[in-house]
């Protein structure tokens, strides 16, 4: 197997399909319905989450057996917190045009629910690596979901994708807009988001039967 | 978890250690990389207002500031004369483009303070731009431009920015598209007064052909913030109306 073990994979392949956060758990959708109007918000929001669960996961499974229990969640909002800030002012420092483009995300990360979800259920009770391998597997199941319903929002209601025109041009009426085709506006509105979170839900059970759950 | 982590007294004790250590960690590293960001701001100022005027390295869709390390230099070279008007009286300050709007903008809501207006005069090819800065809010948060002007009040280039828009919708105002869509835009009516520019959803004329009927058209989605830059641009550039005036009749 190398690098891995069987049960380590898991912890990355898990999350996934079958665990997903979005699809399965439902955690997460907040962010899901507020940045996935276009694919480039949609894959800047990924890469930075998975940044931040990963670190975040180690940070609190070194700090596991120090923090009291009753101020647990509080410990982790500052963990958190702190990582995103920090991040935040050494970009603004070095990288300040692409800060820029992130700063809207600062606070949508401190408090997406899959972060302080995966630290509350996952890294207080395991060890750095695995607790690091759950966030990267958590946070691109949850990127997966973000990019594919970004894809589509931009795709139909813009007609364009990474803002690169790919239907052609709707007011010169040229390439698939000359038969008659228009962007239909209502994909760039949030209740679209949870639409085509609510076909991707349906589609993956649809597949996979197990995932069902019966009442 | 053990018994220790549970008691009260560690709890505090933990609580109050995590507040010193990350609390002088942030410090350190907000104060530490203060000069820079800074620098950064200033440098970005110089761009929006060089990218107001038409400066900029622009290709065919995507908006594109002058380098950094070339900004400060052409900000001396295009930029002729640094403007402060306050109370009608106008003064000249090379510091002008550091002034905060958002602060002037507060400020005046007291009696008895007159904003600092700052206006920059710019030089490019033979045709002089008279940049004013402009400030307001959007749907979530601030949103601000620089809009460059003839001596008519006709448009000739903005830039807008954002602080938090939603990303796809509002966030959109900083895009080329929209941007481009006000050059050419007059600022007066066909009577000469102030009219300023409203972002329509029923202007018919998605091309902007039109460019005297002060309207452009707004982005789908994103209405409020529309509304934001129509409102900023509506209260912000009619306070250099006089100065324009003034102009035309010397």
């Amino acid at each position: 197997m190398g690098l891995l073990s069987k049960k380590d994979a898991k912890l990355i392949t898990d999350p996934l399909a079958d665990n997903n956060p979005i699809t399965i758990q439902v955690l997460g959708i907040c962010s899901a319905l507020a940045i996935t109007a276009e694919l480039e918000a949609s894959i800047v929001m990924s890469i930075s989450v998975l940044f931040v669960l990963g670190v975040g996961n180690v940070v609190i499974s070194l700090m596991r057996n120090i923090i009291p229990s009753k101020i647990r969640i509080i410990v982790q909002l500052i963990v958190v917190a702190t990582l995103v800030i920090i991040v935040d002012l050494v970009l603004k420092a070095f990288a300040y045009e692409l800060s820029k483009t992130l700063s809207v995300f600062v606070g949508l990360i401190i408090t997406n629910c899959i972060i302080m979800g995966r630290f509350e259920a996952f890294a207080l009770g395991n060890g750095p690596w695995r607790s690091f391998l759950d966030g990267i597997g958590n946070a691109a199941g949850y990127g997966v979901i973000l990019i594919i319903v970004g894809f589509f929002r931009e795709l139909l209601g813009s007609g364009t994708l990474l803002g690169i025109p790919v239907l052609g041009d709707p007011i010169e009426k040229t390439g698939l807009y000359s038969i008659g085709y228009e962007n239909n506006g209502f994909m760039l509105l949030s209740p679209m988001a949870l639409i085509v979170v609510g076909i991707i839900i349906w589609v993956q059970r649809t597949r996979n039967k197990a995932l069902v759950e019966d009442h | 978890m053990s018994n220790k982590t549970d008691s009260n007294i560690y709890t505090i004790i933990f609580a109050v250690a995590m507040v010193v250590v990350v609390g002088s960690l942030l410090a350190f590293a907000a104060s530490s990389l203060e000069p820079t960001i800074s620098e950064n701001k200033r440098l970005e100022k110089q761009q929006n207002i060089l990218y107001a005027m038409g400066v900029n390295e622009n290709d065919e869709s995507s908006a594109t500031f002058i380098s950094t390390d070339k900004a400060p230099q052409a900000f001396s070279e295009f930029i002729k004369k640094q403007l402060v008007i306050q109370e009608g009286e106008v003064t000249e300050d090379d510091q002008a483009y550091l002034i905060d709007v958002k602060k002037e903008k507060s400020a005046a809501k007291k009696a008895d303070y007159s904003r600092r207006l700052p206006l920059f005069i710019g030089e490019k090819e033979g045709q002089t731009y008279y940049i004013a800065p402009i400030y307001g809010k959007g749907l979530w948060d601030a949103i601000w431009g620089y809009v460059s002007m003839d001596e008519d009040m006709v448009i000739q280039g903005a830039y807008f920015d954002h602080k938090g828009e939603t990303p796809g919708l509002g966030a959109n105002i900083k895009q080329r598209y929209f941007m481009d869509d006000f050059i050419g835009e007059h600022l007066l009516d066909t009577n000469g007064n102030f009219a300023g520019i409203t972002v329509s959803k029923s202007n018919a004329d998605p091309t902007n052909k039109d460019k005297t009927d002060n309207e452009v058209d707004a982005i789908a989605g994103a209405t409020i913030t529309g509304d934001g830059v129509s409102a900023m641009i509506k209260s912000d550039l009619r306070l250099y109306v006089p100065y324009f005036k003034n102009l035309k009749n010397n």
